[in-house]
């Protein structure tokens, strides 16, 4: 009897601490969705906006959240951005946990059936322009010798004109989007992990280490780059924002912010502010992200390129 | 317990008021610590659970064998060389690699200090590191993983061949994390010996040093080795430190400063871009479900070396 009653105990707190976890999530559902569905006229918008993702949109997502909460008609409007990446993005909105899924790729090219159900917000664009240590003594590089150094066909500098020097491939992991970019758009295929090839998870390390590593390589995003490494043209094209607006710079990807269905109002007055003139010719361009509206070419979900 | 419950009977006029007040502390204590415990248990159970089911799914679900999984040298999760491969024996390796050269490095350094701090000088060798040691445990794992790439790094790719990153610059970053396990374990074991050893051992006639190294330290050994048991552990599980210097490279590598990965290093640079209920997002799971059996392993020769030597 004695050893009976604390196991009984210990069942019962277990039943009751999870109801109460339950209990607390539903609650908190309620709340955010009355709290829009009551108020649809713009003017006495209300409620929480999560956004969740890639973490290389998430300094303007961060950014304009900030300004777009402190402008008076939408202050009873809380607006959450976390990272986590874009694959998290994409399987929370689809899941329902989050209001807007932040991803760098097309959802199609991560999710299966769940893709036909979000609604893809394009808000800005992002370049990215292949990246040398400044010895490497190289300029210029072709889409081919750049497959031939990604595939380990060239493993020396000199082979491409450079120095006397071992290439080190310095790569993000196998699922990050700023590699699928780089992948598709720069290379033209995917890419295996070559062995003593260096592998990080941020971009802010990758430049770290190209701009320490003697012979290095990698590949960043337009914001990211200075002085402390070499940007190597493309096919003798340099990686300008003219360039990419004009077409001429291939490497360049969407930014996407997607919704499940329509968005419930606040949602949509965010993501409408995002889209507004003054913030897509201010802080987007201030972080180094292109406006969407300037590109003088489109590109759909398999890469097909229109003016 | 048997005398706190028996205790309503001896006392005389039953219910008095303090008995009764006392009986209520009792209880409310009692319900406070259950109430704790069990939700220590229901969080141990549900994770252990969750990780399980995910992990597990990998080969119930997703029909990858076990054997491939665990011996296969090929990681390729997304498939871009065709079939998806998910052989994570080069993280096993890795993992493996980094944490026991880790401990190498770190045990003669620890016990040193402990030997130091609990028998050459007792009194101000204590006071001098004790601080120390417990600041060096204190330190954030982004810290000293940040300091790798800053320091570690440079100094490896200026004195070895190679690049500077791999598995030598990883267990040497983890070597200085779990110097303070270490050396906490081992000085606590030192502390508590019977000064009766110690003392009849210098009544034999026996230096310092003699007494130290034939009497003390294959006393207190096992006691020391469940330090780096504990220490290996920590090394073993340790993700942010280790992926900043490590390189990551899905492969075994030829040297120790050739660019390599761990099972925790790969799953916090994959985690945030897979998506949940896909075959690469279970695959991290089913490593995660392997680093927990491979806690639950070094939990087990801690528990085993305790039990074989009590003083």
């Amino acid at each position: 009897m004695k050893l009976k009653k604390p196991l009984l105990m210990i069942c019962t707190l277990a039943l009751v601490v999870m109801l109460a976890a339950c209990g607390s999530k539903n609650t908190q559902e309620d709340s955010s969705a009355s709290g829009t569905a009551n108020n649809d006229k713009s003017s006495e918008l209300s409620g929480s906006v999560l956004a969740v993702g890639s973490t290389a949109l998430q300094p303007l997502v961060e950014q304009t959240a900030q300004k777009f909460m402190a402008e008076s008609q939408y202050s009873k409007i809380q607006v959450q951005v976390q990272g986590g990446g874009s694959g998290t993005g994409l399987t929370q909105v689809s899941g329902g946990q989050a209001d807007i899924g932040n991803s760098d790729v097309f959802a199609e090219e991560k999710l299966k059936d769940e893709a036909k159900e979000l609604v893809d917000h394009q808000v800005a664009v992002v370049a990215m322009a292949a990246v040398t240590n400044p010895d490497a003594g190289v300029d210029n590089l072709t889409k081919q010798q750049l497959v031939d150094i990604f595939t380990g066909k060239v493993t020396n500098w000199k082979e491409v004109g450079g120095k006397d020097e071992a290439i080190v491939i310095v790569n993000r992991p196998s699922s990050s989007g700023t590699r699928k970019t780089f992948e598709k758009y720069a290379l033209g295929a995917s890419t295996e992990d070559l062995k003593g090839s260096i592998q990080e998870e941020s971009s802010g390390t990758v430049k770290k280490i190209v701009s320490e590593s003697p012979g290095s390589i990698g590949y960043l995003a337009l914001s990211y780059l200075d002085d402390k490494v070499k940007v190597v043209k493309y096919d003798g094209v340099e990686a300008t924002v003219e360039n990419v607006t004009s077409g001429k710079y291939p490497v360049w990807a969407y930014e996407h912010m997607y919704t499940k269905g329509e968005p419930k109002p606040a949602v949509k007055a965010f993501l409408d502010y995002i889209a507004s003139d003054a913030v897509q010719n201010g802080d987007v361009v201030e972080l180094g992200y292109i406006p969407v509206s300037k590109m003088e070419v489109k590109r759909d979900v398999d890469g097909n390129v229109s003016k | 317990m048997k005398v706190i419950d028996e205790g309503p009977v001896q006392v005389q006029p039953a219910r008095s008021a303090r008995w009764k007040k006392h009986h209520a502390e009792d209880l409310a204590g009692r319900s406070y610590t259950f109430i704790c415990v069990a939700l220590l248990i229901v969080i141990i159970i549900s994770i252990i659970y969750f990780v399980a089911s995910k992990g597990l799914a990998t080969f119930f679900r997703d029909g990858v064998s076990l054997g491939d999984f665990l011996f296969g040298t090929t990681w390729d999760p997304e498939g871009n060389q065709g079939e998806p491969q998910y052989g994570v024996l080069p993280f096993i390796f890795g993992s493996f690699a980094t944490s026991l050269l880790a401990a190498l490095i770190a045990s003669p350094l620890s016990i040193c200090a402990s030997l130091f701090m609990t028998e050459i000088v007792p009194g101000w060798g204590k006071k001098l590191l004790q601080p120390v040691i417990e600041l060096l445990a204190g330190i954030p794992s982004v810290v000293y993983g940040f300091i790798g790439l800053t320091v570690v790094v440079p100094f490896m790719r200026n004195v070895f061949p190679g690049q500077g990153i791999g598995i030598a610059a990883g267990a040497l970053v983890l070597s200085v994390m779990i110097l303070p396990t270490i050396t906490s374990v081992a000085s606590d074991a030192l502390s508590s010996l019977p000064r009766g050893l110690k003392e009849s051992s210098f009544a034999l006639g026996a230096t310092r040093w003699q007494t130290i190294s034939r009497v003390i330290l294959p006393t207190v050994l096992p006691s020391i080795l469940t330090g780096v048991v504990l220490g290996m552990a920590r090394a073993f599980g340790e993700a942010l430190a280790v992926q900043m210097v490590i390189g990551n490279a899905p492969h075994i590598p030829r040297s120790l400063f050739e660019s390599a990965s761990t099972l925790t290093s790969v799953i916090t640079l994959d985690m945030g871009n897979t998506v949940s209920g896909s075959v690469h997002s279970n695959a991290l799971w089913s490593m995660a479900l392997a680093l927990m059996f491979m806690t639950f392993i070094f939990v087990l020769i801690v528990r085993l070396l305790e039990r074989r030597h009590r003083i």
